[in-house]
């Protein structure tokens, strides 16, 4: 009997498993977890990522398990889009598992590292099993699991309050949206009893019963994705979480629930309807500019960066919304132009996200410091962790011929398409939509400058960080590879998408590939010659010719005498650290243009203050506005219902008598 | 997709535009200080400038990083590439293939975060202020100049450049209502990038209101030189820029190498036109407070998307 890609998918899920398990023999013992489960851990994601990548090319393969209820066995099936996204697992898994390998060690506070690595083995292995499963007892199972692993991957360090806090909203609205993915499959069955996805394949709902599930599904998955105005619990839990756990929530754990949103609404429902997409495209595009301009005003690193997480889900889900909008109109070809665009943007962000995590752990590490106000200059004591962080940078910022910039690329080209929608309201819009995308992008390279300039370049803010050790060699190596994988991404384009085109192909009819290479495999081109095309391979070897030939005419002729002194700062003699910029004054722009859609709280000093001090707060509006409200709703109900406990016997008595005489009454 | 003349036509531009770029700057300043009654310096003193600079030696601060060394090459390869793949003389350029107008715009977004970076480098209070406005005025015109260029290619249903002058150039009794409002949104666009006025003073060192020259402070010698070579770039990438969408006649089709000789006495008159005309708004205009910019610019991204919704309501 040969080993279907499948079978060798949950063998090595249930590695992971075991590796986790191996973790209580030794839980105490940092040199055997971090040291050896890990790394193997790291090993079984590659192999993972091997599988996939061979089941990208073949027929869907499906099994039923031994395992599950007695007469409610697992469903297990590997398609192209279950494939596509395990080999982003598994590759970015290998990555963050090497660096967990130098990141835990002694003296860390909270959970035990043999329960830590139990939980993120737990954690891998239940991505892993959400991405094959093939029915919805099966899945939710394998869904749960991985919130559960996860919130005690959050509160890893439960001795503080906030993080504490952190895990419970992340909990909760997580569990608030597996209820909606829940009901979500129970609209999908359509009165078969049947929770098998190749039932819900068959029946066709209708049009109403089409649209709550996909409803439902945007709200489940869009609350783990952290799609707005259920956004609130990523920047908590981002920044609570170690730094590799972080990396895998924010890079894996994300495409998950976008994983989810594909397979429902192009598996499972089959034929989505136009305006659907018009709801995905803005909830995208808030997502995108709401995320982005939080992200602009932060001062924790890490929540910044899960503010980009936001912004890179909106963006992803724009081009949800927008492949929806083509498929809805019956422009094939375009639709699978939209949905490369999405799925090179999920390898993407998975990518630049988790190396930018993990430098910001290595950071985090090695200063005890996460407040960007007190970072800076760390490109002259940890090397190796600025310039591959500066990879990601570039990358996340969009630029070429880094990754981010094929996706946002690809993404565009579909927006310029949209006039061609026979909608005369849409083909309005949707060029305003491409506005906001061009702005987001924009935005985003302001972030990014800031997130470099203030962490790693400057004069260091406080006197320990001259102290400061550069990454491990288990940290840089996680790094690299991250780092190659945004370049490699980036550089070879035709590769990635000849491999998306087995998975735009099932799910749409179309696929660009073929076209992609028809002027040779060094342009890409997803439409035609004429329309557009790009080659960074080309762009790379041009630019780095120029920057040869600049640096090397300049040393020709040039006398190369060059001395070193103070900085020259206008010829201010007395600079230091503290007249830097901030985290917060370099926010200041984006705080005052886009005013209005923050909550900013100031407190001024008075102007006899000998010691005065400056605080200011820009906080969600959403959070004030919505959940705040709705809790409070919540509280009063529940204050209602506290009028009945009284606390004293004979009044339960007394219920415990009438509700008997009730039944009496009534039931007989 | 390439022929020897293309590649000849590519190389002449990408040369013309490093050599002639100091030139532009030159001669708007000339006609800045004719404007105010000044004699002015002549419109070689750029490379008077420049050949100071680089007989200077580099003074660098203690804490500059690597980073910071680096930076003036690469802001240099990007706006001197960007320059080679706007169309000047000729529509047949190879490296079209290579980048759209989309990925022009990224180019001009490296450059902008290299120069930002590198201004955050030194640690000095001016540099990070610099840099801060630098990427303010950045974002802000970076989706205004996308979504001129996206405009452009929606009338000529491509985001090459080439594509787009060429079909520009070819309809010459048609008008577009939406580029009069691109070219209004461009031109604002430009005066921001460029770091003129209103929007900076390319001519300041007063500390508080400067945005590019605080960036470049702490930058000497041969660095120096190089950036301000790379500024020079800048201004003439935009005014081809412009020239090409706006004005595209003149510019060779094709590998058509008669065609790249005309086009260059061409380009050398719109060029100076253009140089006056930039010198005239420069004189008319004063300098806006900082905190004006952001409307400045969402002014120009506002008429950039007007022009775009025209091009989609009234001319498809």
């Amino acid at each position: 009997m040969s080993l279907t890609s499948l079978d060798a998918t949950l063998w090595l899920a249930f590695v992971w498993l075991a590796i986790g398990g191996a973790g209580f023999l030794a839980p105490r013992n940092y040199f055997y977890i971090a040291r050896v489960l890990f790394p193997l851990g790291a090993l079984v994601g590659l192999l993972l990522a091997g599988v996939a990548l061979d089941a990208v090319f073949h027929e869907p393969v499906s099994r039923v398990l031994p395992l599950g209820l007695p007469d409610l066995p697992f469903h297990a099936r590997m398609d192209a889009l279950s494939a596509f996204f395990l080999l982003l697992t598994g590759s970015v898994a290998a990555g963050i598992s090497v660096f967990a390998g130098g990141y835990f060690r002694h003296g860390e506070q909270g959970t035990l590292p043999g329960l830590l690595c139990f939980y993120y083995h737990v954690f891998l292995a239940s991505m892993a099993l959400v991405l094959v499963a093939d029915d919805a007892y099966f899945f939710m199972v394998a869904w749960e699991s991985m919130a559960l692993s996860s919130f005690f991957l959050v509160t890893t360090d439960h001795r503080h309050a906030e993080i504490r806090r952190a895990g419970y909203l992340y909990l909760l609205i997580a569990h608030v949206g597996a209820m909606a993915i829940l009901m979500c499959f129970g609209a999908l069955q359509g009165g078969t009893g049947s929770y098998q996805f190749d039932a819900m394949r068959a029946v066709q709902p209708g049009p109403v019963w089409g649209t709550v599930a996909f409803l439902l599904a945007l709200f489940g998955f869009g609350a783990k994705a952290g799609l707005l105005p259920l956004h609130v619990w990523l920047p908590e839990a981002h920044p609570a979480a170690p730094s590799p756990v972080s990396a895998l929530m924010s890079a894996v754990m994300l495409k998950t629930a976008v994983y989810g949103l594909l397979r429902v609404t192009f598996d499972l429902i089959g034929s989505p309807v136009w305006w659907w997409g018009v709801i995905a495209l803005s909830i995208g595009l808030a997502s995108a500019l709401f995320g982005i301009v939080f992200a602009a005003v932060q001062t924790d690193m890490k929540r910044l960066l899960a503010y980009s997480s936001i912004e890179n889900i909106g963006l992803i889900a724009s081009g949800f919304g927008l492949t929806i909008l083509f498929r809805g109109f019956s422009m094939g070809p375009l639709a699978a132009l939209a949905l490369t665009a999405t799925l090179y943007h999920c390898i993407n962000h998975a990518f630049f996200k988790s190396l930018l995590f993990l430098a910001t752990g290595s950071v985090l590490h090695s200063t005890k410091e996460r407040s960007l106000g007190k970072l800076g200059g760390l490109i002259h004591r940890m090397p190796w962790v600025a310039w591959l962080s500066l990879v990601g940078t570039l990358a996340i910022a969009g630029l070429p011929p880094l990754n981010g910039f094929v996706s946002e690329w690809l993404l565009l080209q579909a927006f310029l398409f949209t006039p061609g929608l026979p909608h005369a309201y849409l083909n309005m819009l949707v060029p305003v939509a491409a506005g906001l995308i061009a702005l987001t992008a924009a935005l985003s390279g302001y972030v990014m400058v800031k997130f470099y300039g203030v962490v790693f370049l400057g004069q260091p803010r406080e006197a320990k960080l001259a102290e400061v050790q550069d990454a491990g060699l288990w940290k840089r190596a996680g790094l690299l590879w991250l780092a190659g994988g945004c370049v490699a991404l980036g550089l070879f384009p035709l590769t990635v998408i000849g491999l998306i085109d087995e998975v735009t192909r099932p799910l749409t009819g179309f696929g660009i590939a073929g076209q992609s290479a028809a002027s040779g495999w060094l342009y890409l081109v997803p439409i035609s010659a004429e329309r557009a095309s790009y080659s960074p391979l080309l762009f790379l070897l041009v630019t780095s010719l120029l920057i040869a030939i600049a640096w090397l005419g300049v040393r020709l002729f040039y006398h190369g005498r060059m001395r070193r002194s103070a900085a020259w700062d206008c010829g201010f003699p007395y600079l230091d650290s503290r007249m830097q910029d901030t985290a917060q004054g370099f926010g200041q722009p984006v705080r005052q243009v886009f005013e209005q859609y923050f909550r900013v709280e100031q407190t001024v000093p008075s102007p006899f203050d000998p010691k005065p001090r400056y605080a200011e707060t820009a906080s969600d509006p959403l959070w004030h506005w919505l959940y705040l409200p709705f809790a409070r709703g919540i509280m009063r109900a529940t204050g209602l219902v506290t009028v009945l406990q009284r606390g004293r016997i004979s009044v339960y008595l007394i219920y415990s008598f009438v509700t008997l005489l009730a039944l009496l009454l009534f039931v007989r | 997709m390439t022929s020897a003349a293309g590649l000849a036509a590519q190389f002449a531009e990408l040369i013309l535009a490093v050599l002639l770029a100091p030139m532009l700057t030159g001669w708007v300043n000339q006609c800045r200080a004719w404007l105010q009654n000044r004699s002015g310096p002549g419109v070689l003193q750029p490379y008077r400038m420049l050949l100071k600079l680089f007989r200077k030696e580099v003074v660098l601060a203690h804490n500059a990083s690597p980073l910071f060394r680096i930076a003036p090459y690469v802001i240099f390869a990007c706006l001197a590439l960007s320059a080679a793949i706007v169309p000047t003389l000729s529509t047949d350029l190879p490296l079209n293939a290579a980048a759209d107008a989309i990925a022009l715009v990224g180019l001009l977004a490296l450059a902008r975060m290299f120069i930002s970076l590198a201004g955050m480098d030194v640690g000095t209070a001016f540099g990070s202020l610099g840099a801060r406005r630098e990427m303010m005025v950045g974002f802000l015109a970076e989706p205004a100049l996308l979504m001129v260029l996206f405009t452009a290619s929606l009338i000529s249903h491509s985001t090459s450049l080439a594509t787009i002058v060429g079909t520009l150039a070819k309809n010459e009794f048609v008008i577009y209502p939406s580029l009069a409002f691109a070219g209004v949104a461009f031109t604002m666009v430009s005066l921001a990038e460029n770091a003129r006025i209103p929007v900076d003073n390319p001519a300041t060192h007063l500390e508080l209101t400067m945005i590019h020259e605080a960036m470049v402070l702490e930058y000497s010698g041969r660095h120096l030189a190089m950036i301000e070579w790379a500024a020079s770039l800048k201004l003439f990438v935009y005014s081809c820029m412009g020239l090409a969408l706006f004005v595209p006649f003149g510019i060779a089709e094709g590998g058509d190498s008669a065609g790249i000789l005309l086009a260059l006495p061409v380009l050398a008159a719109k060029l100076a036109v253009g140089g006056a005309l930039l010198a005239l708004i420069e004189t008319l205009s004063a300098k806006m407070r900082i905190f004006r910019a952001p409307e400045f610019l969402g002014i120009a991204f506002l008429v950039a998307v007007l022009a775009m919704l025209v091009r989609v309501l009234l001319e498809s």
